[in-house]
């Protein structure tokens, strides 16, 4: 179990961000306050009834009823012992809260995350619009540096959660909530909806990927790019086959496929997951998701495609064009 | 003739012919009539206690299949509509339907004859109570058993319910069964309120009251106040829903945290309203095992009061996600710590009574004793929501399921089997079977903390609540399998209380009027209780009129065969709210077809609402109207009177 704990990808009881790390040790303390109190109660009942042991052929009836000692003092004592952990702990708490109520430096990055059922759309700012782009479902991040997140929902209420990173927010229609996250090492870190957002709400996950400076610089030259031209003939019936069909809902920068309701595709193969987490990207289960995806993630807005063979497999050899 | 507007009641000596007088006034018809019309508060709390516990075996159902669903990892027994369905149906069960309505059951049983009453305050408001709950319990049942259960959890959040995300039928049978639920645990508490205040026994003044009429008494004002809130809402969903209103619609200017707290101001009260008189059934049952009174009897009664003032401050700790102030969330985040410290006065009460008292171990005592450990685990996990940061990361995962279940089962379920273990041969005049008690406590004890401690760190691995199957991250298949294991071992320990209960109706060793050498008025009453309860009224002079020879409290002893007769029609006394003394000969109405009447018209009216058939509505409030015209219509009879001199 020990090893679940820490290697469980949606545990929080390991942090590997500012904002969580400064969380630790408060939950670790109420944690260990909750454990200590159980077991001393347990004992003293234990106790309590073992105390003054009454036959046990007896019925209710036949023991004598007593004034007893008054025992009040029980509830002074117990009182006066219990104020204590929970005085600390109130400190503590506001304490925390002053402490992550902001990032500790300037942001070096704004994020406008918009929850939809059931996946994410993940805006970058850019000091000029051309320096901005939307991905989806796989958050890149610099690692050491604090990174705001403006938080929003296009449909109903979704929460935003990377609990090695940072503690939920809510994304409510109607009001930009925002939270911060920095990541202390690199790694990939796994996000997922917290609040009950209807069918899908099991399979709406993300990933925040940290990276070095460097390589998350190299990452967003990479998403800027628009789509490259297919080219090879099977790709090219892929890419008719996106702009007449998938491009009524998703988009491909570069193409006529320029819909903003479903994940922009123009960098899919750069993800790891698809289907906001439900499955791994691979080329079976790209091809499954493609043509049947009521069966993988059933009531999900992506209707199913009844492609043929030849279609699939011309989907397939466009979409691997979009690294 | 007018009748004098005074009269003095006679006192007097209980006698055989005194008994059968009162018989012939106060008992029910028979056959058809009498359970229509009926409105012997003994009935009703039956009623209700069966509802109830039907209702709970429907929600445990509920949940046995969600376990097999969730047994493993990505599992495919239920769509994700189906689990969607059957978890919001199983909340609004267990939360709705069976915690609350159970303990008005055993408050509708118990009152009158713990307060040395003949009925409640207001018995034909009483019937009404349970009828429209039983009825609107129907119609939320419509809804899940025609595919149009409700669907977006017990909490209900917009915009998720509403019609542009929620077009079918699922919302709207929940959002009116709702409001037609409200009007019956309005009229209930403030029947409740009423009786606590008005209908005790001479010389019961209120520092005499059982703690379970605290608790009932506590919670039924917290009702009065919060219940209009949810109903409001419920309304105001329907209206959003069917006439494009906009109060919750971001788009058209309204919010949807609106809803959120709307729905938490009454959700939180609401959850001590099914705790606190379960805490006052152990308050009340403990010390009998443990043959003594219960230690620090006015620090419990107060902290019973105190839990529910602080637990108007606590809605926001729901809602701690939701991007609000942070100096709000500190205000919300200390009143949630601080409310942990009138519930440790109960459980250091508890505790002291067993110490210094001589416990015998029964079924009733296991029940009551272990709920004080749960409780404490409830309790503590509570405590670590309480704190804004750690509840970021802990709400929406298992910790919080595991939490509100070791709250609700073990302060609601556990005391009331263990309540039903006590009071069960005062209802039925016969014992359930101590040896399957053992077994049936066991088995739920055990199966409730194998399904439910390991949940805890299902939670602190990061699962979240609500979905409809998992990924095979590590740990996460183990304990839910073992929560899965656990579950229907504590499903089968219900099963054997169920069994335990008929059985014993047929065959269980007879039980005398005071079986447990009890304390209170009920246990100086026939097992079962005649319709009258009390022959003559007694009168009180301690805390525990049965256990006064023995406590050497001193002073005046309390007098139970000797008092006021009423014999005159259907009478109780009145007494004054706090030192109870003798007001008011209260008349009291006779069984009546009214509230069913009522009841009927309402369904009616509920069902044309849902349906948006206006003519059906027309008809239900024509019935209504008739309904309340016939209940209000003056009568001589009922005209209240009060005593020439004071009884003394």
């Amino acid at each position: 179990m020990s090893n679940a704990l820490n290697s469980s990808p949606l545990g929080y009881l390991d942090a590997a961000g500012t904002h969580a790390q400064r969380i630790l040790p408060l939950t670790l303390y109420t944690l260990v306050i909750s454990i200590v109190v159980c077991v001393v109660i347990t004992v003293l009942l234990w106790l309590a009834i073992r105390r003054n042991p009454v036959d046990s052929r007896l019925a209710v009836h036949e023991v004598p009823v007593e004034r007893g000692g008054n025992g009040l003092r029980w509830i002074s004592v117990g009182l006066s012992i219990s104020a204590i952990p929970l005085l600390v702990a109130l400190v503590w708490t506001m304490m925390v809260l002053a402490a992550i109520a902001s990032p500790p430096k300037k942001p070096a990055l704004v994020l406008d995350i918009t929850a939809r059922q059931w996946w994410w759309d993940v805006h970058y700012n850019g000091e000029r619009p051309s320096d901005a782009f939307d991905t989806a479902n796989e958050i890149h991040i610099p690692v050491g540096q604090p990174v705001l997140v403006r938080l929003h929902a296009a449909d109903v209420i979704h929460s935003f959660w990377v609990p090695k990173l940072s503690g939920k927010t809510d994304m409510i229609p109607g009001q930009t909530n925002q939270s911060w996250m920095q990541a202390e090492t690199p790694g990939r870190y796994l996000g997922q909806c917290s609040e009950f957002c209807g069918y899908q709400h099991a399979h709406m996950q993300f990933e925040v990927v940290a990276q070095s400076p460097a390589e998350f610089a190299a990452w967003k030259e990479a998403q800027l790019r628009p789509a490259p031209d297919p080219a090879t003939p099977e790709a090219k019936r892929g890419q008719e086959l996106m702009e007449t069909r998938c491009g009524m809902c998703h988009q491909v920068r570069g193409t006529r496929a320029g819909a903003t309701a479903a994940p922009d595709l123009t960098h899919l193969m750069s993800r790891k997951m698809i289907a906001s987490g439900a499955l791994e990207n691979t080329p079976g289960n790209l091809a499954g998701w493609i043509d049947v995806p009521q069966s993988m993630k059933p009531d999900s807005f992506m209707p199913n495609q009844d492609l043929s063979g030849q279609q699939i497999n011309d989907e397939l050899a466009y979409l691997e064009t979009l690294q | 003739m007018k009748a004098p507007d005074y009269r003095t009641p006679r006192v007097g000596i209980d006698s055989a012919e005194h008994q059968a007088k009162l018989y012939r006034i106060w008992e029910t018809a028979p056959g058809v009539k009498g359970f229509f019309t009926t409105v012997d508060h003994k009935v009703i709390g039956i009623r209700y206690i069966v509802t109830a516990f039907i209702f709970l075996a429907l929600g445990g159902m509920e949940a046995l299949v969600m376990r097999m669903q969730l047994a493993r990892p990505n599992m495919a027994l239920l769509t994700p509509d189906q689990y969607n369905q059957l978890f919001s149906t199983h909340g609004m069960t267990m939360i709705f339907l069976y915690a609350s309505p159970i303990l008005s059951g055993f408050s509708n049983y118990l009152w009158p004859l713990l307060l040395g009453s003949r009925d409640m305050a207001f018995p034909r408001l009483n019937a009404l109570s349970y009828w429209i709950y039983l009825a609107s319990g129907l119609f939320l049942y419509a809804g899940f058993l025609t595919g149009n259960g409700p669907n977006d959890g017990w909490f209900n959040y917009v915009p998720n319910a509403s019609r542009p995300f929620n077009p079918g039928l699922n919302e709207d049978f929940y959002a009116l069964g709702m409001v037609f639920l409200g009007i019956s645990v309005t009229v209930g508490a403030a029947n409740f309120i009423v009786t606590a205040f008005r209908t005790r026994a001479p010389g019961m003044s209120i520092n005499r009251l059982p703690i379970m009429v605290w608790g009932t008494l506590t919670a039924s004002v917290a009702n009065l106040i919060v219940v209009p809130a949810v109903s409001l809402a419920f309304f105001m969903l329907w209206m959003d829903r069917q006439f494009g209103t906009h109060f919750f619609d971001a788009a058209g200017g309204g919010q949807a945290l609106l809803w959120q707290h709307l729905f938490w101001i009454f959700g939180h009260p609401w959850v001590y309203a099914i705790v606190l008189p379960a805490m006052g059934m152990v308050s009340d049952g403990l010390p009998v095992f443990c043959r003594r009174p219960l230690v620090g009897y006015s620090l419990v009664a107060l902290s019973t009061v105190a839990t529910m003032i602080l637990g108007f401050g606590v809605w926001v700790h729901h809602m701690f996600a939701t991007g609000l102030p942070g100096l709000g969330l500190a205000f919300f985040s200390g009143a949630s710590i601080a409310i942990t410290l009138p519930s440790a006065v109960a459980v250091f009460a508890w505790i002291a009574t067993i110490w210094h008292g001589r416990p015998v171990i029964t079924t009733a005592f296991l029940f009551f004793s272990s709920m004080i450990l749960l409780f404490v685990i409830g309790g503590v996990s509570g405590f670590m929501t309480a704190s804004v940061p750690v509840d970021w990361q802990l709400t929406d995962t298992y910790f919080v399921v595991a939490h509100l279940h070791y709250v609700l089962i073990g302060i609601n379920v556990f005391p009331v089997v263990g309540a039903t273990y006590f009071w069960f041969p005062k209802m039925s005049g016969k014992f359930l079977d101590e040896k399957l008690g053992r077994w049936n406590f066991w088995t739920m004890f055990i199966g409730f903390n194998v399904a439910f401690l390991p949940m805890h760190l299902t939670g602190l691995l990061g699962m979240p609540r609500r979905v409809y199957t998992y990924n095979d991250y590590p740990g996460w298949a183990t304990l839910n399998l073992l929560t899965s294991v656990g579950a229907f071992i504590f499903a089968v320990g219900v099963l054997l209380f169920f069994v335990n209960v008929l059985k014993s109706l047929r065959v269980g060793a007879k039980a005398s009027a005071n079986p447990w050498d009890g304390p209170t008025l009920e246990w100086s009453v026939p097992s079962p209780p005649p319709a009258y309860n009390f022959a003559v009224i007694p009168t009180v002079a301690s805390r525990h009129p049965l256990w006064e020879s023995r406590l050497e409290e001193g002073g005046t002893v309390s007098s139970l065969d000797r008092g006021l007769l009423l014999d005159q029609g259907k009478e109780t006394i009145a007494t004054s709210a706090l030192d109870a003394q003798p007001d008011m000969i209260l008349e009291m109405p006779e069984d009546s077809y009214a509230p069913v009447v009522l009841t009927a018209g309402l369904s009616v009216l509920f069902v044309g609402l849902l349906l948006r058939n206006w003519i059906a509505v027309g008809v239900g409030a024509v019935i209504v109207a008739g309904g309340i015209l016939a209940w209000l219509w003056p009568s001589r009879e009922l005209r209240e009177r009060e005593p020439e001199v004071a009884h003394g």
